[in-house]
């Protein structure tokens, strides 16, 4: 007997592995290298391995020491990689300025004198500047938490604490306050909608449930694509709505109904619904036919039996309704790139634009990281609500 | 409470409306012969469906959906369909762990999984490859073909086996002769949902695909973004068609297979 539940158990293993394989690589290794991107810093590492050996050695605070410069004057010249040289000095300029022309001041000095000691001071007074050995040890550390806070606004300040970027340098807060926001207003947006809509729902039988149904159903299965296009088409500025409402004569001239926030919000509402109204129904049916002629019977009118009895039975489908929306209404990209202007782009659109538009890993990743995080904990939450709605029944 | 019935029935009319109405737009712009994508049409034409057949960057495009679609759906319905064998057996491990995991794909936000797949295909060599696309969507696409195959199985009697197996069939046979056909239904339908979702994929093709992957959905996405013409309406009736047409096929078959299904089980 238990050689067969071995030999079960064996089974049911090998029939999951090659799913697991398969999600280990192209799922979870992704993710963990946007993740390892968000904290890497591997440019100073790679040009100044001796320097990178030797910094650990000092404290930062006082004259460096001579191995210290001597091991950077030999990394300036072994490197024969102008690439990553130029991605260096780059760096390094990010973290302090004035390294361009001190660095190709000090290259010049290295060429022109190949072996011995050199006396870098000599070379350009600013290598007696601690803050700018500082900026060389530093860069020679392969982690860094710089994206992570800038991200958020933050960044280290000269003596290593971290700070508030001043406001004028600060847009990411700003992009991350305006996702919330927009997923906060699509989610309410969804609510006030699909919950009287699935109590219709529940409320009919026969055609009218299908039909009313159907009707949930077929733009959850149209191509998310096409139906941003029909927005489109219709919230332009000759678009349907504005072309029916000026034939109407209610206004005089177009909408501005694209390219603004308030189309981001109408065609996301349009796309999320059936995320808000499919959970609702679910809980709805599971809610006993009687209890509402129990509540009249009682000698509660229609509006106290539904405000006491029907809401708060189906305010546990509206949570979990919020929740699935909220969750991916703050990831979207797709909708707010192609309906949106330039002030309704979200995380999302942010972090496309720095992996494709600008090469930026670093950035990408650290953004990526903290919609990653907030999108999990969401669908954590929402997890535990529907197991113990399961559990429940 | 006829006041009450009348908001109920206009708030129904407005709701339905608001929910339907985008897609029937779309679909006579398709046969427009006017360059723009604007109403009232001047005329019908099939001008469009045209450009589409003959222009290159849509044609190739079209092409590649194909090639990648079928891809997706047969590499995301084995390694669901296999998936959801292993997580009906009782003696499975942490089954509900295997089934979170299994459903994390469709949870993270594509863009983050996008940025991630562009860093990590570069080292692997996958970059700008048919493969690439291929594997990218099939991860977002599994979790379809898992939830669908599950729910088939879940339906199917466990003493239809034992019977078969009590009558002296292998374990393959009882699996090649009485737990396929009986998952099939579920099993296609999660293929038809594999193909779905990879037609329709825009935002991790953007991220892995090069200009020779370039499909159909990601070139809708640049010309919304950049030239918008009717050849964008054109497209989408292909997709409403075309997922219509689908679902009449799984419905079709599924079906048939009940109605072969019913001797049996009499």
């Amino acid at each position: 007997m238990s050689e067969t539940s071995l030999k079960g158990r064996l089974g049911a293993l090998a029939l999951v592995a090659p799913l697991v394989l398969f999600l280990a690589i192209f799922f979870a290794w992704p993710l963990a290298s946007m993740l390892k991107e968000s904290v890497s810093d591997p440019v100073g590492s790679h040009a100044f391995p001796l320097t990178a050996a030797v910094a650990g050695d000092w404290d930062r605070q006082s004259e460096p020491p001579e191995a210290l410069k001597q091991a950077f004057v030999d990394d300036l010249r072994a490197i024969d990689d102008q690439q990553l040289l130029g991605d260096a000095v780059r760096r390094l300029n990010s973290a302090q300025n004035g390294f361009r022309t001190l660095m190709s001041r000090t290259i010049r000095a290295v060429e022109e004198q190949p072996e011995g000691p050199l006396d870098l001071v000599a070379v350009d007074k600013r290598w007696a500047d601690v803050r700018f050995w500082r900026a060389v040890a530093d860069s020679t550390n392969p982690y860094t938490d710089r994206y992570l806070l800038a991200a958020l606004d933050y960044e280290r300040d000269a003596s290593g604490r971290i700070a508030a970027l001043p406001a004028e340098a600060s847009a990411n807060t700003a992009i991350l306050l305006r996702t919330l926001g927009i997923g906060a207003v699509v989610t309410l947006a969804c609510a006030l909608i699909g919950l009287p809509y699935a109590m219709l729902v529940a409320s009919v039988d026969g055609w009218k449930r299908q039909a009313l149904l159907g009707a949930v159903l077929l733009p959850l299965w149209t191509s998310l694509l096409v139906r941003t296009a029909a927005w489109f088409i219709l919230l332009q500025e000759q678009g349907l709505i504005n072309d029916t409402l000026m034939s109407l004569g209610l206004i005089g001239s177009p909408l501005p109904l694209i390219f603004n926030r308030l189309g981001v919000v109408i065609a996301m509402t349009h796309v999320l619904l059936p995320f808000m109204v499919l959970p609702i129904y679910s809980v709805l049916l599971s809610i006993p036919r009687n209890l509402m002629p129990a509540a009249a019977s009682l000698g509660a009118p229609p509006w106290r039996a539904f405000l006491r009895v029907l809401l708060p039975l189906s305010l546990r489908g509206v949570v979990s309704g919020s929740l699935l929306v909220f969750m991916t209404a703050i990831g979207y990209y797709i909708t707010p790139a192609l309906i949106g202007g330039a002030q309704d782009q979200m995380i999302s659109s942010v972090i496309a634009f720095y992996a494709i538009g600008s090469a930026n890993w670093g950035m990408a990743g650290a953004l990526g990281a903290i919609l990653l995080v907030a999108t999990l904990a969401l669908y954590t939450v929402y997890g535990r609500l529907s197991a113990d709605r399961a559990g429940g029944r | 409470m006829r006041a009450a019935t009348f908001f109920r029935l206009l708030f129904g009319v407005l709701a339905v409306v608001f929910l339907i109405a985008p897609l029937v737009a779309i679909l006579p712009l398709a046969f427009t012969s006017s360059v723009f994508l604007t109403y009232p049409i001047p005329g019908y034409s099939m001008r469009w469906f045209n450009e589409l057949a003959n222009a290159n960057v849509w044609r190739m495009s079209i092409i590649n959906s194909l090639i990648i679609g079928t891809g997706t759906t047969l590499l995301a319905g084995t390694l669901g369909t296999l998936a959801a064998l292993g997580l009906r057996n009782a003696g499975l491990v942490l089954p509900g762990l295997f089934r979170t995991v299994f459903l994390l794909p469709m949870v993270v936000p594509a863009v983050v999984l996008g940025v991630g797949m562009q860093v990590f295909f570069v080292h692997l060599g996958l970059a700008n490859s048919y493969a690439g696309v291929i594997a990218a969507h099939s991860v977002v696409a599994v979790p379809f073909v898992v939830v669908s195959v599950t729910a088939s199985l879940a339906g199917i009697d466990r003493r239809v086996e034992r019977a078969a197996a009590s009558l002296g069939a292998s374990p393959f046979t009882v699996f090649r002769r009485v737990t396929l056909p009986l998952a099939m239904p579920g099993i296609l339908s999660g293929a038809v949902f594999a193909f779905a979702t990879s037609l329709d994929e825009v935002v991790l093709t953007l991220f892995v695909a090069g200009p020779n992957q370039r499909t159909l959905a990601r070139q809708m996405f640049s010309s919304i973004r950049e030239n918008i013409s009717p050849a964008i309406a054109a497209a989408a009736f292909l997709f409403i068609v075309g997922t219509l047409l689908i679902a009449a096929i799984a419905v079709l078959v599924r079906r048939r297979m009940e109605k072969m299904k019913q001797p049996a089980e009499a």
